[in-house]
């Protein structure tokens, strides 16, 4: 129980805060999907990881073994990558329909249009 | 094979069927027809359900007749049968509202996509309340949370767009964060399946990986539930969003995460000794605090009626987050009963704002003043329903804070009952922002003459006003199953 038998954690960690910064400190919308992207894969190898049993095979019943890794991290990580799939779709599909209607896809020039427009708009 | 057994499972199936049955139908007229039918079957669904549980306790149900430890467990106790039945009756009301109100909003040859997308976003609600599995739980939360992002982006205004957007971000995250929290959880006990998490935490008391479970779940549902001070997507998320949708996302997207931070703190983690160690009841009384306060100061200086009332949520989730801070079977009813009571009044106040919206085409302070003689039904409603969010006697809002007031006395913080009270004065000063204009000040050019919205959305907003009125009279329905179900979650732990 060292800290090296446990870097997948360490990856996961890393993989976290990397998504989360590039989600926060980009201004550009699809390198902000690209960094939401990272941070999902974290949670895959949180679950995927220590499904693993060195030494174990394939949870295939035979008399030959009797170690097993288990297979339902694995299960549930493909919901979650369909999950992600759908998400990035979702999330890219937007940023199509706002450069569309902005013309940029900018988080500050975004930000700048609205304040001219609602600047712009007549106040009674 | 008896059908009454297959309840729980037709709870979510018909309205997640009736998704993609309208997708494929693509006419706007039978697509109403179809989600209206599944989404008022699945109300009923939720009613007999509820029937059921108070008849013969806790229902559980093994999804594709795997028992729990292997397979999904669908599982149905009085807070869930709570939920069910405001998520499905808050929908069965503003799904007839949306066929009206969507019309002017939303590109008529996209109105089967939104029938398909709400369905889909009541599926996935449902599932969250009713599921037993928490894994299972996080899929439907990203059903209902992937539906919304849709249904948020229809908005007229192009913010609409970005305010979706940056929900997505932030939901995602949250969601993320609740499923590491799971990942953990799943690590420490070897189970999914909410029960069996329970069993195995009992007495434990510090295990790091389980405090560090907590610690994701508490941020990650807090995203969701926009408590103080993640909040920042909720009012350009309500303010841009077609009305209707509006109106359901407030009633029932964050109570629905109130609910699942009911179910992870109070069952899973009620049996460990965690609680005792950390401050947390302490900290959640602060960000409480913090959004009533804040939150409620912020809205009073909103000039667009739609984010008024949205930072004004923010400030309400304050209140069901105090319940929840005092630990006790008193302050979980207060919670419940204010989820209940808010989910009614704030999807009233949005149907009828969706109403000004489309009969004055704008909902600024400044476009609506002397709204009380051109739409007099209208203003009537919104200055009942701001009554109960002040909490004057005779609404649901006074039972709520009671409720609450009576928990902050049994927990001997006297000094909580002066908070409550005050951030309810910050209540009266929005509320009174919106009289003003509509009743003290002429109506502009053009709006002397009478003209009310039609009374297909008339009448889903006066049945929740009316409900916000019943509710503040008759608290044996909301009273009633709030305590029954907040005994059943606090006994559950100490």
């Amino acid at each position: 129980m060292s800290l090296l038998s446990h870097y997948s954690y360490g990856a996961m960690v890393f993989l976290l805060m990397a998504g989360l910064y590039i989600v926060i400190g980009r201004g550009n919308l699809v390198k902000k999907l690209v960094g939401l992207g990272i941070l999902q894969t974290s949670v895959y190898l949180l679950y995927l990881a220590p499904g693993k049993i060195v030494g174990g095979t394939a949870p295939i019943v035979s008399e030959d073994f009797s170690l097993y890794s288990n297979p339902l991290p694995h299960v549930l990580i493909l919901t979650a990558i369909v999950v992600g799939v759908a998400t990035l779709a979702l999330g890219l599909a937007l940023v199509v329909r706002i450069r569309e209607a902005y013309g940029t896809i900018e988080e500050d020039d975004i930000l700048g249009c609205d304040r001219q427009s609602e600047a712009e708009e007549p106040s009674p | 094979m008896n059908a009454a057994e297959h309840l729980p499972a037709l709870q979510v199936v018909l309205p997640l069927a009736a998704a993609p049955l309208a997708v494929l139908i693509r006419h706007r007229l039978t697509a109403f027809l179809l989600v209206l039918a599944a989404i008022w079957s699945a109300f009923a669904i939720s009613v007999l359900l509820w029937l059921q549980v108070g008849d013969s306790g806790p229902i559980s149900y093994a999804i594709g007749n795997w028992p729990p430890p292997w397979g999904i467990e669908y599982r149905v106790d009085a807070l869930t049968a709570l939920v069910l039945m405001l998520v499905s009756g808050v929908a069965a009301v503003v799904l007839p509202y949306s066929r009206a109100s969507i019309e002017h909003e939303i590109a008529s040859d996209l109105h089967y996509l939104f029938y398909a997308m709400f369905a889909l976003c009541v599926a996935g609600l449902l599932g969250i309340a009713i599921t037993g599995d928490a894994f299972n739980l996080f899929v439907f939360l990203e059903i209902s949370s992937l539906s919304s992002y849709v249904l948020i982006a229809l908005g007229r205004d192009r913010r609409a767009l970005v305010a979706s957007y940056q929900y997505l971000l932030m939901g995602t995250i949250g969601a993320s964060f609740i499923v590491i929290g799971v990942g953990l959880l799943y690590l420490e006990t070897g189970t999914l399946n909410m029960m069996g998490m329970a069993i195995r935490l009992q007495g434990l008391t510090g295990d790091r990986a389980v405090l560090a479970a907590l610690a994701f779940l508490t941020v990650g549902i807090s995203l969701k539930l926009a408590l103080f001070p993640l909040h920042q997507w909720l009012p350009n998320a309500y303010a841009y969003a077609p009305s209707a949708v509006s109106a359901f996302l407030a009633a029932t997207a964050t109570k629905v995460s109130v609910y699942a931070l009911l179910r992870f703190y109070f069952s899973i983690f009620g049996e460990t000794a965690i609680f005792q160690r950390l401050p947390m009841a302490d900290f959640m009384l602060l960000l409480a605090l913090a959004g009533m306060f804040l939150a409620s100061t912020v809205a009073i200086f909103q000039q667009d009626l739609k984010r008024l009332f949205a930072y004004s949520s923010v400030a309400q989730i304050g209140y069901i987050v105090l319940g929840i801070s005092f630990d006790s079977v008193t302050g979980v009813t207060a919670t419940l009963v204010h989820m209940v009571n808010h989910a009614v009044t704030k999807g009233a106040i949005f149907l009828l704002l969706g109403g000004v919206m489309l009969s004055l085409g704008g909902i600024t302070l400044t476009r609506v003043q002397g709204m009380g003689r051109s739409m007099p039904l209208t203003s009537f409603g919104i200055v009942l329903c701001g009554l109960s969010l002040i909490g004057v006697p005779g609404t649901a809002g006074f039972v709520s804070k009671w409720y609450l007031i009576l928990a902050a006395l049994e927990h001997g913080q006297y000094w909580l009952v002066g908070a409550i009270l005050s951030s309810s004065l910050l209540a009266v000063v929005y509320v009174w922002r919106f009289v003003e204009v509509a009743y003290f000040r002429a109506p502009l050019p053009g709006d002397e003459v009478r003209r009310e919205a039609p009374l297909s959305m008339l009448i889903p907003a006066g049945l929740l006003v009316v409900a916000t009125i019943w509710f503040g009279f008759d608290t044996s329905l909301t009273v009633g199953i709030a305590s029954d179900a907040a005994q059943e979650l606090v006994r559950s732990g100490r």
